[in-house]
């Protein structure tokens, strides 16, 4: 077993809070307008959010590498705002785990949402709430359990990302090599036991962040 | 204060007609169970939309489908209280109570919070989340949270149902005096005779979705005993 180089956890645990976060923000306010608002095409963007779940991830990688590549528009205005490409950068592996965990927390949060009693809004528009006090007031923390639930399940798909990762990110150590690619990279070399550490490592912290949420669940409501 | 309620409306293959004008005090719509009672709080609060007609308290008009007005429940400031409390859970029955109060800053709705609760006498659970309290202490708390909002109009839809004898005897008592006190003209929907004899000014009959009837206590006993 050669030196261990804990480069790979960091830079997991960093884009998997990233993209956490942004699928916090998408994916419960997607929820609140999926679950309470009706409008043409509601249906469809219901169903190209929970693409993710369905698509292989390297599939999903690759419609992604086409759409923020250096030939797309995306990649281009990003390059000329910050003068790097996108593609290949740690930036790019948040973008990669935002998307694949996005419909995990989507879906969750928006069950959640419709599992309330519509009476508990009703009372409260009646009594003088509306628009986003309502959501932030009744709503959300109504459905609370549900959404926490929901970004948990986004952080461990988000920290456990492989296909999509690798391709828009790709594999390049002490840059892009996220968790799961490292113990790829050293089954890759026959380093097993490194790969046995790094896998160990890497299901621990997920399994303390799964307890740590279930109970934060418990107290929150 | 005057509330002036023409409109039609259907639901499914049920058809509401409702033709009245509130007059000041305590209005009991009386009627069965499918009669369209609840239907038209709803249609009152905002909460439904009628498909004709018109509704206005005062010089607000609530809802005008000629002109296609309609003022959404939070700006109708109107009391309400339902079958079920609707109380939030993850709050404390006096952030519930001053949730509901619609000026001042933070201290001074919780204060105005605190003074409804005493009239409703139900200061001693204040800090308590609405899961620990009996059925008749929420709907207490749910009186304070529809007086929270000085409403200009109070609808009460069958609202001590669930509860036992001696609690609604009470409720209606409380109900009564808040009437009195804050003179705030209320509508409260029943199918209990005994909740008409307590608490009417006047009767407001439904049938079978027709609630155009507008008569005395008397009267509406007189014709259910027949």
């Amino acid at each position: 077993m050669s030196h261990i180089d804990w480069f790979p956890l960091l830079l997991s645990l960093r884009v998997a809070a990233i993209a956490t976060l942004i699928t916090t923000v998408v994916g419960v306010a997607g929820a609140y307008v999926l679950a309470r608002f009706t409008f043409p095409g509601r249906g469809l963007l219901e169903a190209i959010a929970s693409l993710p779940i369905v698509l292989p991830p390297t599939v999903l990688g690759y419609y992604l590498l086409v759409s923020i590549g250096r030939n797309s528009p995306i990649g281009r205005g990003y390059e000329a705002l910050f003068g790097q490409q996108l593609v290949f950068t740690w930036q790019a592996a948040v973008i990669a785990a935002a998307i694949a965990s996005l419909p995990y927390c989507l879906r969750t949060a928006t069950a959640a949402i419709n599992a309330i009693d519509l009476g508990y809004e009703e009372a409260a528009r009646v009594a003088g709430l509306h628009g986003t006090r309502l959501a932030f007031v009744v709503t959300l923390p109504m459905a609370g359990r549900g959404i926490i639930a929901g970004i948990s399940l986004a952080f461990a798909r988000a920290l456990g990302d492989f296909g999509t990762t690798i391709m828009v990110a790709g594999n390049i150590p002490g840059r892009t090599q996220t968790m799961p690619i490292a113990v790829y990279d050293r089954v890759q070399a026959f380093d097993y036991a490194t790969a046995g550490v790094l896998a160990g490592v890497l299901a621990a912290v997920a399994i303390i962040v799964l307890l740590g949420v279930r109970r934060l669940e418990r107290t929150a409501l | 204060m005057t509330l002036d309620v023409d409109v039609r409306a259907h639901i499914g293959e049920f058809h509401l007609d409702v033709r009245f004008a509130l007059r000041p005090g305590l209005t009991v719509v009386f009627g069965p169970s499918g009669a369209g009672k609840t239907r038209l709080l709803r249609l009152i609060a905002g909460l439904d939309r009628p498909d004709d007609g018109r509704i206005q308290l005062d010089d607000a008009v609530f809802d005008d489908t000629s002109t296609r007005t309609c003022t959404p429940p939070h700006q109708r400031n109107i009391g309400m209280v339902f079958q079920q409390p609707y109380l939030l859970p993850h709050r404390t029955v006096l952030a519930n109570v001053a949730l509901s109060v619609r000026h001042g800053d933070r201290v001074q709705r919780r204060a105005r919070a605190n003074e409804l609760l005493e009239q409703v006498d139900a200061t001693a659970f204040a800090a308590r989340r609405p899961g620990q309290l009996s059925g008749g202490q929420r709907q207490r708390v749910t009186l304070a949270r529809a007086l929270a909002g000085e409403p200009r109009l109070l609808l009460l839809d069958e609202p001590f149902n669930a509860l036992d004898l001696p609690v609604r005897r009470q409720l209606r008592r409380l109900v009564r005096d808040l009437v009195d006190q804050t003179d705030v003209p209320t509508l409260f929907v029943t199918h209990d005779a005994d909740e008409l004899a307590d608490l009417a000014d006047h009767v407001l009959l439904a049938d079978h979705g027709t609630i155009t009837t507008m008569t005395d206590p008397a009267t509406a006993r007189a014709q259910l005993d027949r």
